[in-house]
């Protein structure tokens, strides 16, 4: 069994993204950037399913400039086998994400393809439900848990819904987006970031895969949202409700 | 513009979301139809057939649709999607699965979580867990926008039923198969929709103490929402979590009681008419926030709250 995960080099979590002045989108140079969080529980979990003796082989995969090369050292830190890295410079749609990573997938025949459910730059939630559709694959977004039975080349994933959980179950190939309780990422030791430097990393442009990609979209402006200024402290709960009643009106 | 749009149901009751995406709908085109997927749902389709501005519905009444799969609804969606400007359904889990598998297989983009409909191709959307705006123009011919049903104010008025039309595909089966689910429905409000929410957060220490969340949300006729911090300790199920990556809500009155106010929480709650926060640390970044702060130990304050409510 072979997992192949996607994993994108975003803006670290814990920076406070700064708008640039022309508002032509978000300040990203001298940033510090980290793998997203939602494929570090990708990745986590496909190294888990090695260890589960389910999974042989994990590929890290990403899109992106040569500044994407330190997200994939970080997932060969962490565990995976080895790397590609699709190059390329422009900033690409999910769409075209989407259809980089099919070509890739019909090159390397993964069983099962693992992406967090949404990139926390863009917050699009859609690369891995459009890699399912162009591949006609099964597809679990939200999984919560995941489990895999390699000798019947099944899945089962429970997955977060606004209902509440749902579990579901298909044969492989698959995709599957992974939602943040599925697992807690491990973090990369220092021999193992040495050894990573050893592990193959290969590189692929994406102009070789023969992909045909095309801009739908055009950004006009990325602008600050409306501040929501701070209220007042009351002292009492007594205070509180009368202003709810009185001033705010909504009891 | 003629505007297809995906209705959310459970078989028997329409999601309140449909309203919110059809107030969407018509400010995009003059012609919206709905389509209910679902098995034994013709209930369904005589409520959205009712809410005002809907032109016709398509219903495609399937066993093969019980569950909502991804894979046999797009192939569904695009056998009807035919002749249409723009594809919408809400930014709920249930249009974020669905969606993106069908402007894929149309080869056009998906704007997600739309908050504002500015032109019939250009659109706005939160980004980066709502600290910016993203004002993006669509180049591709077909339109397929996820609705952040909060940004829309519901279509309340009725009209006559339009027509029904029955879809006569023949319905593809899915590769996924059911398993179990399992929902901590209430006699609450709805989190999504409801008018008041009351959200706890790691303040309140153990599931055991989360209960007195949900008696302020009882005395408040509110629904229970959660941070992460509090699902991811177990205090209460995942489908409470208000966040980016959660639900998003703007009730008339949000409480948040023993929250700090991660990032990732305050874009699920920010758009809230009244927030009030209850935190015992006088930094945490809620009271930036909030518009009625209490500053106080919540184990006393909630109790008293709820005492005074009740009187």
């Amino acid at each position: 069994m072979k997992v192949l995960v996607a994993v994108k080099r975003v803006v670290d979590p814990y920076v406070k993204i700064r708008i640039k002045p022309d508002h032509q989108g978000i300040e990203t140079e001298h940033v510090k950037h980290a793998m997203n969080p939602f494929d570090e529980i990708a990745l986590e979990e496909a190294l888990r399913l090695v260890e589960k003796n389910q999974v042989t082989e994990v590929v890290a995969v990403t899109v992106g400039s040569d500044a994407c090369l330190e997200t994939l050292r970080h997932a060969l830190a962490l565990g995976a086998h080895r790397a590609i890295h699709i190059k390329t410079d422009e900033a690409l749609e999910s769409l075209n994400i989407a259809k980089l990573l099919h070509a890739m997938v019909q090159k390397e025949s993964p069983d099962l393809v693992l992406l967090g459910k949404q990139a926390i730059d863009g917050d699009n939630n859609q690369t891995s439900q459009m890699l399912a559709a162009l591949l006609d694959w099964p597809q679990a977004t939200f999984a919560s848990t995941l489990v895999m039975d390699a000798s019947a080349k099944k899945l089962t994933v429970t997955r977060e819904v606004d209902a509440g959980l749902e579990t579901i179950s298909f044969d492989l190939p698959a995709v599957v987006s992974t939602d943040l309780r599925l697992n807690e990422p491990r973090y990369a030791s220092l021999p193992n970031i040495m050894k990573a430097k050893q592990k193959p990393l290969d590189v692929v442009f994406a102009s070789d895969l023969g992909v045909e990609l095309k801009h739908h979209t055009e950004i006009l402006s990325v602008k600050p949202p409306r501040v929501r200024q701070a209220g007042i402290k009351v002292a009492s709960v007594d205070e509180l409700l009368d202003k709810l009643r009185h001033e705010a009106k909504v009891l | 513009m003629r505007v297809l749009v995906l209705v959310e149901h459970d078989h028997a009751h329409i999601n309140p979301s449909t309203a919110h995406v059809l107030k969407a709908a018509r400010a995009l085109g003059d012609e919206a139809i709905l389509l209910v997927a679902g098995a034994g749902c013709s209930a369904v389709a005589d409520q959205a057939a009712k809410l005002a501005g809907v032109t016709k519905i398509f219903l495609a009444d399937d066993v093969a649709y019980t569950h909502f799969f991804a894979d046999n609804l797009s192939a569904l969606v695009l056998a009807c999607a035919q002749n249409f400007d723009a594809i919408l359904a809400p930014a709920t889990t249930f249009g974020k699965d669905l969606l993106p598998r069908i402007a894929a297989k149309l080869d056009v983009t998906q704007v997600s979580d739309v908050t504002k409909i500015i032109t019939s191709d250009t659109f706005e959307h939160p980004i980066y867990a709502g600290n910016a705006i993203e004002t993006v123009r669509v180049l591709d011919a077909i339109k397929v926008l996820s609705i952040r049903t909060t940004a829309f104010d519901a279509v309340v008025d009725e009209q006559a039923p339009c027509v029904i039309e029955a879809v006569n595909l023949p319905a593809v089966s899915s590769k996924m198969t059911f398993v179990d689910a399992s929902s901590s429905a209430s006699e609450r409000p709805e989190l999504s929709s409801a008018k008041r929410v009351v959200s706890g957060g790691r303040g309140l220490q153990s599931a055991d103490q989360f209960k007195l969340i949900e008696d302020l949300a009882d005395a408040l006729g509110a629904a229970v929402g959660a941070s992460r911090a509090a699902v991811d300790a177990g205090f209460i199920a995942n489908d409470h979590q208000v966040g980016q990556t959660g639900k998003i809500v703007a009730p008339s009155l949000y409480l948040a009681v023993g929250i700090s106010g991660a990032i990732q929480h305050i874009a699920g709650m920010k758009d809230s008419k009244i927030i009030v926060a209850i935190n015992k640390d006088e930094e945490a970044p809620i009271f930036q926030v909030a518009d009625y702060a209490l500053v106080g130990d919540l184990f006393t304050l909630v109790p008293e709250l709820i005492e005074k409510l009740k009187a």
